[in-house]
């Protein structure tokens, strides 16, 4: 006869000294574990309200402008600093971290509808309805954080002036050229007090230009005759351009994939373009319900951030086609500009009502050091919820957004617009002869022509 | 001498095949078809998740066979000896000190016969005696918790979701205690409940009474979740399927029920037995019930086909399937365990085990996690060895037997936490995240009848005509004849159409009668005619 039964001593499995941590043992054996599906689903649950209870987005505000907040940049070289030009002229250099004006940049008459810093950081280029371009020394970030409290300011190094209004700038990746819009498209050097080529294309304005992030000479403009161009500056004449239904406000390169942008338009919508085929936008972003102002990818190329009109700000994923998230609060006005930090965590927002807000990308992320516990239980409910998501309750929980009541009316308004056309659109096809009323999907209906 | 010739599999082959089969397991069923889908972004992310279910399968397999720190017992015969005549006596002689403890036989003639009950880490254990004896013991250090004397019929008792609390149905009402021996509730709307189970996982005790009501009492809010008449008079033999948390009874005239708490019909219905049903039992893989009934029968069933597996015959009183899927019988003084000899569901005797004479058993109950079955009988309680019927590794975060107060507490606001609705109770708990089969439509259409029509037309158009003898065979006769098969094809739709319209010009009528009918006598005259 042969036998063995289990014994176990209890010096085996419990630990040696009251210091020392509990042993642990583990079992992977699904028939241990009865109806596990029904506890991830219990999980998932727990997990999409303990979500909901945690969202807090909203980090704080940064006052100091006595004007309307129209346009920042990122300091591209310090993660903590953050410019901001405001309608009176004034320009500020923001530590995000302690929430407090770092140094002033004093010299326009007017307001500043432009602001970009170089590759290196070193250099502020702003521009403003003074017909001024000015270029700024950047204080180094070192000596920044020592004097905190002074709020030292500085004068422009260079001022160069124009001849009409400037709308926008913006600065070359890793090159010393930048380029400023206007009556016309100036493309400048850091060391010229003259544009060195200047494009024009119809008689309206540009109002806003973006550099291509991976190929340094390739920048996009939008103008207020409704296009969209992307110009060469390896060419003496403008590349393509497009007609659109209404104007876009401005465009943002996807970091991560530089040969899409998406462009904020003035219809409420988000257009995101592939650079090679522009007779159709690969996605149409929609849910604002007022003109969306401003736009900005996160570094990850992953999402993007808008802010509208309709005084929130939301977050699209680079192929949403509605937004993922909305942020919004009492006091805050038209959104005129957004920001993506440069780590992908922070959203800075600038607006009507003179402050700049800090908001957390992600709503209800744990801020600070997490401990490795936290963060498997995070990843776990996270992976959970994505799991069940589909799943009626969860999926109830995870999408509803408390809506500001002027909001909640417009999107009823805007759906019953929208609903109203289609269903013109449906009866004039069906009282046309066959095929002469063609159906356009929203991606290329709103695109009227394209110049090469 | 006598060499056999046998296959020899070198040993890295055989480790291989091993793993195999515990990867199997541990993926939980079949992948997806991802060969039928047409969407491709859909079929590029499932083929992801697929290769990553196949990876964590193969690592909790690899964990399995290399990381676990216990092995399972075993009892193995050697020549012409059989293991069901190996005594205990035997077995205690070759365990070591550790495990002889187990064997133990506990004399408390007065107060018997003892129901007992385990806790999920099968440390501690509940004692009921019929005469009201009261008591929960550490089964692991051999010492009592506590024990007394509640002086009134105790007809069976459960623990609740930890050894803190159990339930004991008493001879008016079932109570809930604390270890402390405090009564902290008399669930007075059970009745006189002659049998108890708790679903650890919803915290849902369920009782059946001695009127044949079944009923489920959340004992986190003290809700009454359920209460459903059996109809099938009353029974104590109702168990808890561990796989889904369906309940099952047996009742008096052979059959079994299977219910849940949100339906007031049982789910499952089966005669089982041409006698009264003695005792049920669940396997923990949900897939196998064992029933005993009166006329001297033990038999298997598959819970999928509902179709019996093996018949066995004998007696018993109280079955029970242990961890590792023995099969405990007891009838009398006497207990037997069958083994699934080679996992093809083919139980054979294993063990057995005959008690003092006049020691009457009223219930075996394995102990979980460790080799052991508990005996309840008249004269007390008794414990033996069983090699190789329980789980040799325990997981710490499901059931751990060397659990201290902090993680008992932080467990309990963890299964809190993750308490299951009672809707979660089915017969098939994966169901749960999972598609809904279209449903067929009952009434086809009027377009999609009118389609089928005429394709049913077509089909009578383009049938061949067979060639008839001459002068049946004219153009003419043969137009006609096809006309005719035409007609034919028609003629069901059209008659089923005219029913239709019978039917819903009948209830129009009807309905019109009614109006008339409501208003006053005088008025009728000049209700509104309608044409119909």
């Amino acid at each position: 006869m042969k036998v063995k039964v289990i014994s176990r001593s209890t010096d085996e499995f419990t630990r040696e000294r009251s210091q020392d941590l509990q042993r642990v043992f583990r079992n992977y054996d699904p028939s241990l574990r009865p109806q596990e599906k029904a506890v991830e689903y219990v999980r998932a649950l727990n997990a999409a309200k303990l979500e909901k209870i945690f969202a807090r987005p909203f980090v704080g505000a940064m006052d100091g402008h006595i004007d309307a907040v129209s346009c920042m940049a990122k300091n591209p070289i310090y993660l903590k600093g953050i410019f901001s030009g405001s309608m009176d002229g004034d320009i500020r250099l923001w530590d995000i971290a302690s929430r407090r004006t770092v140094c002033r940049f004093l010299g326009h008459q007017g307001a500043v509808k432009g602001l970009t810093a170089s590759t290196d950081g070193r250099v502020l280029v702003s521009c403003g309805l003074d017909c001024t371009v000015r270029l700024w020394n950047v204080p180094d970030p070192s000596v920044m954080g020592c004097d905190e409290s002074s709020g030292g300011s500085s004068t422009a190094s260079a001022v160069y002036t124009g001849q009409n209004a400037y709308r926008a700038v913006d600065h070359q990746w890793g090159g010393d050229l930048f380029a400023t819009a206007g009556a016309r498209l100036d493309v400048w050097d850091h060391n010229r007090s003259q544009p060195i080529n200047s494009f024009e294309w119809g008689v309206d304005t540009v109002v806003s230009v973006r550099f291509n992030p991976g190929e340094p000479s390739v920048l996009a403009t939008s103008g207020s005759d409704r296009s969209i161009a992307i110009y060469d500056l390896r060419l003496s004449t403008p590349a393509t351009k497009i007609i659109m239904q209404t104007k876009t406000n401005s465009i943002s390169w996807n970091p991560m994939e530089p040969l899409n942008f998406t462009a904020a338009n003035e219809d409420c919508n988000c257009y995101s373009y592939d650079l090679r085929h522009l007779t159709q936008a690969k996605c149409v972003h929609q849910d604002h319900v007022s003109a969306v102002m401003d736009i900005d990818y996160s570094p990850t190329g992953q999402e993007f951030v808008t802010g509208s009109y309709d005084r929130t700000v939301r977050i699209f994923s680079k192929n949403g086609g509605h937004s993922r998230e909305i942020y919004h609060t009492k006091r805050m006005q038209r959104v005129f500009c957004v920001k993506f930090s440069g780590d992908a965590s922070y959203i800075v927002s600038g607006s009507d009502d003179t402050n700049l807000r800090l908001w957390k990308a992600k709503a209800s992320e744990q801020l600070g050091v997490l401990l490795p516990r936290e963060k498997k239980k995070h990843d776990y409910d996270e992976a959970v919820m994505k799991r069940y998501k589909h799943l009626e309750e969860v999926k109830r929980i995870v999408r509803h957004r408390h809506l500001p009541l002027a909001i909640y009316k417009a999107q009823i308004l805007r759906r019953t617009i929208v609903a109203a056309q289609r269903k013109k659109d449906d009866r004039r096809r069906a009282h046309s002869g066959p095929s002469s009323v063609q159906k356009k999907p929203l991606r290329q209906s709103k695109i009227h022509g394209q110049i090469e | 001498m006598v060499v056999r010739a046998e296959k020899i599999v070198p040993a890295a082959e055989q480790d291989e095949e091993e793993v195999d089969v515990n990867v199997k397991k541990y993926l939980r069923g079949e992948s997806a078809n991802l060969e039928v889908l047409q969407d491709k972004k859909l079929k590029g992310e499932l083929a992801v998740k697929e290769e990553l279910y196949k990876r964590s399968a193969k690592a909790a397999a690899n964990v399995e066979k290399w990381l676990l720190p216990s092995e399972g017992g075993f009892l193995e015969s050697e020549g012409i000896e059989k293991t069901w005549r190996i005594k205990q006596d035997a077995i205690g002689k070759e365990v070591d000190i550790l495990s002889s403890k187990n064997q133990y036989d506990m004399v408390l003639p007065d107060l018997g016969p003892y129901k007992l009950d385990f806790t999920a880490s099968g440390r501690y254990m509940a004692i009921a005696g019929r005469k009201g004896h009261l008591g929960v013991l550490d089964v692991k250090d051999m010492s009592l918790v506590k024990e007394f004397q509640v002086r009134e019929t105790v007809r069976d008792v459960v623990f609740l979701h930890n050894e803190l609390f159990f339930a004991a149905a008493q001879k008016k009402y079932p109570y809930i205690y604390n270890t402390d021996g405090v009564e902290l509730h008399c669930l007075k709307e059970h009745g006189a409940v002659s049998k108890l189970q708790f679903l650890r996982n919803h915290f849902l005790l369920a009782s059946i009474n001695k009127f044949g009501q079944l009923r489920y009492q959340d004992v986190t809010m003290g809700k009454m979740i359920a209460n459903y008449k059996s109809g099938l008079g009353r029974t104590n033999v109702m168990q808890v399927n561990p796989y889904n948390g369906i309940v099952g009874l047996g009742h008096a005239n052979g059959s079994t029920t299977m219910w849940k708490p949100t339906s007031p019909n049982p789910v499952v219905k089966m005669l089982c037995h041409h006698g009264p049903l003695s005792a049920l039992a669940f396997h923990s893989n949900g897939h196998l019930m064992a029933t005993a009934g009166m006329e001297r029968k033990i038999k298997l069933w598959d819970l999928r086909t509902f179709k019996v597996l093996q018949t066995m015959p004998g007696h018993a009183e109280s079955l029970e399937f242990s961890q590792k899927g023995l099969l405990a019988a007891s009838t009398g003084s006497f207990v037997q365990v069958f083994r699934d000899g080679s996992s093809s569901q083919n139980y054979s005797r294993y063990m057995s085990h005959s008690m003092a004479k006049g020691y009457k058993i009223e219930k075996v109950s394995f102990r979980p996690y460790e080799d052991v079955l508990g005996i309840g009988h008249s004269m007390g309680w008794s414990s033996i060895l069983i090699p190789g019927s329980g789980e040799p590794n325990f997981d710490s975060w499901v059931a751990n037997p060397f659990e201290t107060t902090k993680q008992r507490r932080e467990k309990e606001v963890r299964s809190l936490l993750e308490k299951l609705p009672p809707e979660s109770i089915m017969m098939d708990p994966k169901k749960i995240g999972t598609l809904k089969p279209p449903r067929k439509k009952e009434k086809p259409t009027r377009k999609e009848r009118e389609e089928e029509m005429e394709a049913a037309v077509e089909a009578a158009k383009g049938k061949k005509l067979k060639n008839k003898t001459k002068g049946r065979n004219k153009d003419g006769k043969r137009a006609k004849k096809k006309q005719e098969v035409v007609q034919n094809a028609k003629k069901q739709f059209i008659e089923q159409n005219i029913k239709e319209n019978e039917e819903l010009s009948k209830k129009k009528r009807k309905r019109t009668s009614e109006e008339v009918a409501e208003l006053p006598k005088s008025l009728q005259r000049f209700a509104k005619k309608k044409a119909d």
